[in-house]
């Protein structure tokens, strides 16, 4: 369904017009708008509706783009890497195994500089084949030097895409970004978004210039070439410092977007939604935050002062801003929809990260307990989140709790 | 603490991968009959498996194991106490994947510590191609033909232990002949490899070489650039194109002469060289298009130059050539300085002709593998007389040709 086709109202932008689409599709608009050159695909469920929806797009003569089709992720991935190398700006995404697949290329990506933009429909690594949502598939990147941010509604996916393409390409960066959207949730389902108009987003978003590293007669050089000890850590030391850099770049981005579209996301590494008075707060990444929020105004009803903080940026963590924030109240409790068997606590990998964060921050360090919950796209509940709230509860008042426990689980 | 022991052995990527580790491991357990502690390594890299690089093992021998420890806390050792050369090109110096620059054949070696070659060449010869010390330190040689052969085979003829022979002689503490004996047998059952280590300790003598002795050029080297001056992206500039020569008789300009990369020259992979007849050349372009590493320079003549900084003398020029004789390899050994043979020939060519004509009679016999079916058996069995008797029949009737260049 071509964007175009689908009813639109005017909204108070006048300019900006509205449509009913998935996420997916916000990605596949975002694409469109940011004038991407080259798009490879690979199916693979549920990113291939992207996939499906620039296909559309292309054929509609509504997208002027390179789309290859390729035999595989890891073909795919290599593709655009090599296309960005020479100046395009290019889209790419998978899934699940389908991201594991393209595993070498996703490390040399990062290595080589290359401001990728790619999403991930979350998705269940194999086995059991299973198409609902984890995390652990975009997770699996996340030492590698990809930017790593999770959206919760189609607005924010094809919103946090335009971002994502200018913070990558900013020169001071040179770095992947992998915008995640849970399968099916946030993939599969329709909402209606707000479409900024060509012009904004031209003013928001400079073209890709490759400068100095454009592989191009014109500018001889040698890309990727085989070094001993005596380079790699001076290589490493660069994209560290890349990284390191990316959280001011993210900060600047959000400020411009506010600017150009008006439309405000507040701090852009996590969403707080509630927490002014709250005694607790629950942590966590993408759709899992709508169910967390009816729960919160349900219990906020019955007077328990719970809070939310939705993370958005993974790769950079924010940690002082969110040790900061979390160093305010009583306890923690963290919602892993991943795992990581054998961590520390057999925690998943968000709460260990939030944990690690805290031990090192200089304010107030709550007691964090974790909660494996909505594996492989099973449904977090409102009655799930009252029941990990009550654990927080104890935590907080000193009553010892299991640092992991699994939620929503047949036992 | 005790005392440490440090021995490198220097060869050549894949054509002497074996017989570096044969006599590293056999140091290692000769030390251990006498109760020293020790390990056996090759310093980690490409070079071991490509062809003629010059690559590096070490064996590290401690009186005790703390002392031990102390040898392997550092990655490669800083200074040794012998330098074995399985090759006596890369006494020219070597540059290989594992560090960068020219590295002199005597670097490592402690103030008046060994260097064992395995060559036909006489001493003068070999002082004469390796860079000055500081230090005074000893030469030995113990006379061989380089034992060259492949990744799968491994060319059985005595070098081994002849060398681990020739080792308790110049540093009688590491171990006894006694010890490394043991270990020959215990490893081969053949007595004769024994007796072959036997006579060369017999054999071995050392001459000193002295501080003012040897090449006085500076081996390049370069700084290394810090992170934040590094271009990002794993990227490196590409050489830049080349430029028209000139032709140093009559100023005339033209051909070309592609730019190379400054900081890798590659030409210590190199055990032999071509050298070109320019006169019967019919500029046929096949060196230039087949040469793997763009060695050949243009001349404004359209004649094709091998350059000697670049050329690593796989040989692949002398098979391509269509003209009987035009491009002949001959060993490294013969040439002082990779000074440029167009520029020799547009002076004088009748001197080029005949500097041309030494180089190519008499050339030592050299080749990276062998050269007719049958020629690794026949070497193997000179080399294993050689190394029980003393001398060869053929060593006899043919003895070594030394070439002391132009
Ligand atoms: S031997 Fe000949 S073909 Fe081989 S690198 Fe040297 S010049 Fe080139
Ligand atoms: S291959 Fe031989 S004949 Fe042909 S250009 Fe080279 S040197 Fe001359």
């Amino acid at each position: 369904m071509a964007v175009t086709t689908v009813p639109t109202v005017e909204s108070s932008k006048g300019t900006e017009k509205t449509a009913l689409i998935t996420g997916s599709e916000a990605i596949a608009v975002a694409c469109k708008l940011a004038d991407v050159d080259v798009i490879t695909a690979y199916p693979i469920r549920p990113y291939d509706t992207v996939m499906q929806y620039v296909a559309k797009l292309v054929a509609d003569g509504e997208m002027d783009c390179e789309y290859i089709v390729a035999e595989g992720e890891h073909s795919q991935f290599e593709i655009v890497k090599h296309a960005s190398a020479v100046g395009a700006r290019v889209f790419c995404g998978s899934s699940g195994v389908g991201w594991m697949y393209a595993m070498e290329a996703l490390t040399v990506t990062p290595a080589l500089r290359i401001p990728m933009v790619a999403m991930v429909g979350n998705r269940a690594l194999d086995d059991p084949g299973a198409f609902g949502v984890e995390h652990n598939d975009a997770l699996a990147v996340r030492d590698l030097g990809w930017q790593l941010v999770w959206v919760d509604n189609a607005q924010e996916a094809l919103d946090t895409a335009l971002i994502a393409y200018r913070v990558a390409e900013d020169r001071r960066i040179f770095l992947p970004c992998a915008i995640s959207c849970d399968g099916a949730f946030l993939t599969h389902s329709q909402a209606l978004v707000k479409i900024p108009s060509q012009e904004n987003v031209n003013a928001f978003l400079p073209r890709y210039d490759r400068g100095d590293l454009l592989l191009h007669p014109d500018n001889p050089i040698s890309v990727a070439p085989q070094a001993n000890e005596d380079w790699v850590m001076e290589i490493r030391r660069q994209n560290y410092a890349a990284m390191e850099r990316s959280a001011g770049v993210i900060r600047e981005a959000y400020a411009d977007f506010e600017r150009i579209f008006d439309r405000s996301y507040g701090n852009p590494f996590f969403e707080e939604y509630q927490t002014e008075d709250a005694d607790v707060v629950l942590l966590g990444m993408g759709t899992v935050s709508i169910p967390i929020k009816v729960a919160i105004r349900q219990m906020r009803k019955e007077g328990k002062k719970v809070g939310l903080i939705r993370m958005r940026w993974f790769r950079p963590f924010a940690a002082e801003e969110l040790t900061k924030s979390l160093s305010r109240f009583a306890a923690v409790g963290v919602i892993d929809r991943d795992y990581s068997f054998g961590s520390p606590y057999m925690s998943g990998v968000l709460a260990t990260e939030v944990r690690s964060a805290l031990y090192a921050s200089p304010g107030k360090k709550p007691p964090v307990l974790d909660f494996i919950a909505g594996l492989g796209g099973r449904e977090v509940r409102v009655p799930d989140v009252q029941k990990m709230t009550e654990a927080v509860y104890q935590a907080a008042e000193g009553k010892p709790q299991p640092l992991t426990q699994w939620i929503g689980l047949r036992e | 603490m005790g005392r440490l022991f440090a021995v490198e052995i220097v060869y050549r990527g894949i054509f002497q991968k074996t017989l570096a580790k044969n006599i590293s491991r056999a140091i290692v357990l000769a030390a251990h009959e006498e109760g020293k502690p020790g390990i056996s390594f090759g310093r980690y890299g490409d070079s071991p498996e490509r062809n003629g690089i010059p690559a590096k093992s070490f064996a590290i021998v401690a009186t005790d194991d703390q002392t031990l420890e102390e040898g392997m806390a550092k990655y490669e050792p800083k200074e040794v106490d012998i330098t074995i050369v399985v090759d006596d090109t890369l006494f020219k110096g070597v540059e290989s994947w594992a560090w960068y620059g020219l590295q002199p054949i005597n670097r490592l070696l402690k103030p008046g510590g060994t260097l064992i070659v395995t060559s036909r060449e006489e001493p003068e010869t070999l002082i004469g191609m390796s860079h000055r010390k500081e230090v005074p330190y000893q030469l030995a040689i113990v006379k061989a033909i380089p034992s060259f052969s492949g990744l799968w085979v491994y060319k059985d003829d005595h070098t081994d232990v002849r060398i681990l022979g020739a080792i308790p002689k110049v540093l009688p503490e590491l171990f006894s002949l006694e010890s490394v004996q043991k270990v020959i047998l215990a490893d081969t059952k053949n007595s004769l490899k024994a007796t072959s280590a036997a006579r060369s300790h017999e054999r071995t003598t050392t001459v000193t070489v002295r501080p003012g002795q040897g090449n006085p050029e500076e081996p390049f080297r370069f700084e290394f650039p810090k992170w934040h001056e590094m271009r990002e992206g794993i990227t490196i500039p590409s050489i830049p194109a080349g430029h028209a020569m000139r032709d140093p008789q009559n100023q005339q300009s033209g051909g070309y002469q592609p730019a190379r990369n400054p900081t890798f020259k590659k030409y210590t992979t190199r055990t032999m060289r071509p050298v070109v007849n320019f006169d019967t050349c019919i500029k046929c372009t096949l060196c230039w298009l087949q040469c793997p590493d763009s060695c050949f320079d243009v001349t404004p003549e359209g004649l094709y130059d091998a350059n000697m900084e670049a050329c690593c003398g796989c040989g692949v020029c002398e098979a391509v050539c269509p003209v009987k004789d035009c491009v002949t390899m001959v060993n490294e050994v013969a040439f002082q300085d990779n000074a440029s043979q167009w520029e020799m020939w547009r002076k004088d060519k009748a001197v080029y002709q005949g500097w041309l004509k030494g180089k190519i009679e008499s050339r030592p016999e050299r080749s990276h593998g062998f050269r007719y079916r049958g020629q690794y058996q026949e070497q193997v069995a000179e080399m294993a007389e050689l190394g029980v008797e003393g001398s060869s029949k053929k060593a006899k009737e043919e003895p070594a040709r030394v070439t002391r260049g132009a």
